[in-house]
């Protein structure tokens, strides 16, 4: 299933984002590979959560060029769409279908874009559902569910389309404390499977248990760029420095 | 009062007025409604696509027009224009005409009804089906569109019963609906009371079965949710 594509899985040159005068992004540049599990980390306003949306293009970068498995999806004629399938996304806010039950949310993408039969979509769904332990959730509707489950269920939802590379945007934001626990272990268990991940996240403590590598972005582009344990015991920047003063 | 009832009703046959055009009046609030959900439709999903990604800029400007137009003047001058002015020439059943006037002009209502339910549906929703792979198509329809139906059923609900009241001033171009139909009673006997009180409790009693029948309707919706 794996394509050697000669290059990275994710490849990000001079990624560049304005809005009207505002400069939120400017010049990134980010190669991700297949298997990496990327953490960024930084202050509220630093542009993470933009960064992770211009990936998949919910927010339309205005500089530079992004090329996912070789293609490069910034240019306007590319279509978008067939990308994004191999893309996972994962929302603070969840986003499930609240008008579809928990097996509809997670067949509907499969069944209508890989053109799965139903038989098969509800195996695959039930199979994931197994996994982090939600069958028995099959057909309950988004609101029965706690805030955790709906973000495992969220997780697996994206996960159905088999992607290629997940992307968490501050995936236990939303959460109630005593919920964030079961979240982190399913992404902990992709992580263990080689799942290409990009996180953005608050949870320091989790970034230096499974990231291979953690990004500080601040003022929209990475000031620092470490594998966790460097990061986390020995780090360079001076704002870094202080960042994590505050938040460790 | 039963000798009212005789002479109004009774003789020469004529509770049939009022039977047939209370057929005539459910007909054109029906097909009415179905060319206004329609037309509506069309033009929210114009609206709301210009509104959320700037596309169908002309299109969108077509439809603004429109709704100006239609929500700026009275339904019963709109009427008038279409039935003597754009089919003077042409003989046409009333009927049609009444369900085509009143259904350009419900059009505009629920255009914006529907724009309302589409813009109320949260960007969340929107931005997950996109990441899932869909395109804008497929994600309004899998997507946003079931949501916004369910919240603005009610709207609709209400739109519907308007219409059916609104069509009685279709008598201004003759058509034989159940005003009129009361109405000719009237002129008939010369008794103004019983014929127009009993047009008025048969409106009222198709407000309140149409209003009861929303309403289990709505309930059933959101149980599927729970």
């Amino acid at each position: 299933m794996s394509v050697d594509y000669g290059s990275p899985l994710i490849q990000v040159k001079g990624l560049g984002k304005q809005f009207g005068d505002l400069k939120v992004l400017e010049g990134i540049n980010l190669d991700i590979d297949k298997g990496d599990v990327v953490f960024v980390v930084g202050p509220s306003g630093s542009g993470k959560s933009t960064f992770l949306r211009c990936l998949n293009r919910l927010e339309e970068s205005t500089a530079g060029h992004i090329y996912f498995e070789g293609a490069d999806i910034t240019d306007p004629k590319i279509n978008i769409d067939l990308h994004r399938q191999k893309m996972g996304m994962v929302f603070q806010q969840f986003n499930l279908f609240p008008h579809m039950d928990v097996l509809k949310n997670m067949i509907l993408a499969p069944m209508k874009l890989q053109k799965k039969s139903q038989s098969e979509a509800e195996k695959e769904a039930m199979a994931l559902l197994e996994r982090v332990g939600l069958a028995d959730r099959a057909h309950a509707y988004p609101s029965q569910l706690s805030g955790g489950q709906k973000q495992r269920i969220a997780i697996v939802r994206a996960l159905a389309m088999k992607p290629d590379v997940m992307l968490f945007d501050e995936p236990t934001s939303a959460l109630d404390p005593e919920m964030v626990g079961e979240v982190l272990n399913v992404m902990r268990d992709l992580a263990r499977e080689r799942m290409t991940m990009v996180v953005v996240t608050h949870e320091m403590g989790f970034a230096r248990e499974v990231a291979t590598r953690v990004m500080f972005m601040e003022g929209g582009n990475f000031l620092e760029e470490a594998p966790p344990e460097e990061f986390f015991g020995n780090p360079q920047n001076e704002r870094l420095k202080a960042f994590l003063s505050k938040v460790l | 009062m039963s000798q009212g009832i005789y002479l109004n009703f009774i003789k020469d046959d004529r509770w049939k007025y009022i039977t047939d055009g209370l057929k005539v009046t459910l007909e054109v609030t029906l097909f009415a409604v179905l060319i206004g959900i329609a037309i509506g439709f069309l033009i929210a999903v114009v609206r709301s696509t210009y509104d959320k990604t700037g596309k169908l800029k002309l299109l969108n400007g077509i439809c603004k027009i429109y709704l100006t137009v239609i929500r700026g003047t009275p339904v019963l001058v709109q009427l008038m224009i279409i039935y003597f002015v754009i089919f003077g020439p042409v003989k046409i059943s009333k009927v049609l005409v009444a369900v085509i006037s009143f259904g350009i002009n419900s059009g505009a209502y629920v255009a914006e009804i529907f724009r309302s339910g589409i813009m109320s549906i949260d960007q969340g929703q929107f931005e997950a089906g996109r990441s899932l792979g869909f395109n804008y198509v497929q994600t309004m329809w899998y997507i946003i569109m079931p949501q916004a139906f369910k919240n603005v059923l009610p709207a609709l609900g209400n739109e519907f019963i308007s219409l059916l009241k609104e069509t009685s001033v279709g008598s201004y171009i003759a058509l034989q609906d159940l005003t009129k139909g009361g109405d000719i009673i009237r002129s008939r006997t010369y008794d103004a009371f019983t014929p127009l009180i009993a047009v008025a409790l048969i409106y009222l009693g198709l407000v309140l079965l149409f209003s009861w029948l929303i309403q289990i309707l709505e309930r059933r919706l959101r149980q599927s949710e729970r």
